[in-house]
């Protein structure tokens, strides 16, 4: 039982609001002290982990300076002028696009996107966009929501297409651990039942982004003449 | 033998992050000039070193930065970049040649992935096999960063410049799924998931079935919560709940179990700010005030795909 102080170390660090890297350190530290492990070897670790785990970070530090240069040069700007002449556009639809892109391509075993190298540059201002062309300056608080579904919408694309069509790092992580419990799966089948929530999670998706799209109608104080809204 | 391993991108973005240190030094104007760019050097190190360096001076390496950030010693530049009037007018010259490099991460990584995996002369490959996807987009970013200081005529060191302008929005942050991710192994050091297993066995009625279907996906969905990823919840969820109760009690499909339950465990991965790569980073880096927006806009989403996957499990994982 003790040694689950380390998740109540997260809640506790979480909920007072410290530092988030200290508490997820402090987190380890008690941890690993009521399991019997040294300062030391906790520090070994610590080390050891983070050194293995440097390929999560990479990315992120490659993609920023050329993000950084072509937002120099008006990146952003350009995204919004081709979204601007589309006139079907409303950010949801922008965003509900975006993720089904991003669900069918990853299920392809394709990377497409994320958030430093797609949803920064290219999806969330694409999304402002929309909604600016279409109901003109909006609050603050409304756009900072469309970044946020933006977000949200390469998440939800990203976590819930991965599992299906082809084999990728989930599915052959799940068929290790439960062959080595002397449990046969086929990857096949393990891809086969992701499908049903991929489904799923584009539905959800549909209905949270043509919630955006109304609350930013009533942010603008106006009503979807033609659409009639429900 | 590989000509780009990971190792090679791993001293690329080590000597980046040391650029950004020295700019970050000789920055007069930057309110935390000194403790910032102490932090980008110390973090320079595991990725040009990590190979070398004992884990123990890693280990305290990353205390260093650690303490920094949490006494408020890390903060952002002052430095200004183009004003709107100007980025318009540059967008308004280069048009839709501005995408072209953005395009080419994506498209380098499906290339590297599926045919540049395959090149090789003898033994020698041109992509690292163990970290394809990973080794695939870092190409991608340096081709695309080629590309893109061609297309606008711009030096080399206005990219280093901006990237730096970048790195410093997003912070500490940017260590913090690295730093879960090394949690999460100390926690199975440990064995915290034996623990909490035996308690969720221990308190819920699982003998039946739906209870058991209940208790796994919820029981990946908080645990995914609590350590902010769905790869580290699932050997002890599965193996404390799913297996012993939804297969070899109920007599449960194991496949299905495997994939809803891991997708489950996803939609707890919308809901927590542990998940920092997802729902934190970003945050920093669409400038949004609210720290949770992004789990907010997410909430119903997550929950709305964990009670269908429930009901999906119960429906299936007992017919099939």
């Amino acid at each position: 039982m003790i040694k689950l102080i380390g998740i109540l170390v997260v809640a506790a660090g979480f909920a007072l609001r410290f530092n988030t890297l200290l508490v997820v350190v402090a987190a380890g530290i008690a941890t690993g002290l009521v399991a019997g492990m040294s300062f030391t070897e906790i520090m070994d670790l610590f080390g050891k982990y983070f050194v293995e785990n440097r390929y999560i970070t990479l990315p992120v530090v490659l993609i920023l300076p050329v993000i950084g240069l072509l937002e120099r040069h008006g990146l952003r700007e350009r995204a919004e002028t081709l979204i601007k002449r589309t006139r079907t556009a409303t950010a949801g639809r922008v965003l509900l696009l975006y993720t089904a892109v991003r669900q069918i391509s990853i299920a392809l075993g394709v990377k497409v996107g994320d958030h430093a190298g797609t949803v920064r540059p290219l999806v969330a201002p694409m999304a402002e966009a929309a909604a600016h062309a279409r109901h003109g300056d909006l609050p603050e608080k409304t756009m900072e929501n469309i970044r946020a579904h933006a977000a949200a919408a390469e998440n939800v694309g990203n976590f819930f297409g991965e599992d299906t069509i082809f084999a990728v790092g989930a599915v052959f992580l799940m068929k290790g651990i439960l062959q080595a419990q002397g449990v046969k799966v086929s990857e096949w089948a393990l891809s086969f039942w992701g499908i049903p929530t991929a489904f799923v999670a584009f539905g959800t998706m549909w209905w949270r982004t043509r919630a955006l799209d109304r609350r930013i109608a009533r942010a603008a104080g106006l009503k979807h003449k033609k659409e009639g809204g429900p | 033998m590989k000509l780009l391993s990971i190792d090679t991108f791993y001293v690329i973005a080590g000597v980046f992050l040391l650029l950004v240190a020295g700019r970050t030094a000789m920055d007069q104007n930057h309110p935390k000039r000194w403790g910032s760019a102490f932090f980008w050097a110390l973090l320079a190190m595991p990725f040009i070193f990590g190979n070398i360096l004992p884990p123990i001076v890693t280990g305290y390496l990353v205390l260093g930065l650690v303490l920094l950030a949490a006494t408020g010693q890390v903060a952002q530049s002052r430095e200004l970049s183009t004003t709107r009037t100007e980025r318009a007018a540059s967008a308004e010259r280069l048009k839709n040649n501005l995408f072209w490099p953005a395009l080419l991460i994506p498209g380098t990584a499906v290339l590297g992935t599926l045919l540049l995996s395959k090149v090789h002369f003898g033994d020698v490959r041109l992509l690292d096999p163990a970290n394809l996807t990973v080794t695939a987009v870092s190409l991608g970013a340096l081709v695309a960063l080629a590309t893109g200081l061609r297309v606008t005529g711009a030096r080399p060191l206005i990219a280093i410049g901006e990237g730096s302008r970048l790195l410093q929005a997003i912070g500490w942050a940017l260590i913090l799924p690295q730093l879960l991710a090394a949690l999460g192994g100390i926690f199975a050091q440990a064995g915290v998931g034996s623990v909490v297993a035996g308690l969720v066995t221990r308190t819920l009625p699982v003998q039946f079935p739906f209870v058991a279907v209940l208790a796994y996906c919820t029981g990946m969905a908080l645990f995914t919560m609590c350590l902010g990823n769905a790869f580290a919840a699932f050997p002890v969820i599965t193996l404390g709940v799913g297996l012993p109760f939804v297969v070899q009690q109920h007599g449960g499909n194991p496949a299905i179990m495997a994939a809803i339950g891991m997708l489950s465990g996803y939609c707890g991965t919308l809901m927590t700010p542990m998940a920092a790569n997802f729902n934190i980073v970003p945050v920093m880096l669409l400038e949004l005030t609210d720290k949770n927006a992004v789990i907010k806009a997410q909430l119903p989403i997550g929950l709305t795909i964990l009670a269908v996957n429930i009901l999906l499990m119960y429906f299936c994982v007992y017919r099939f």
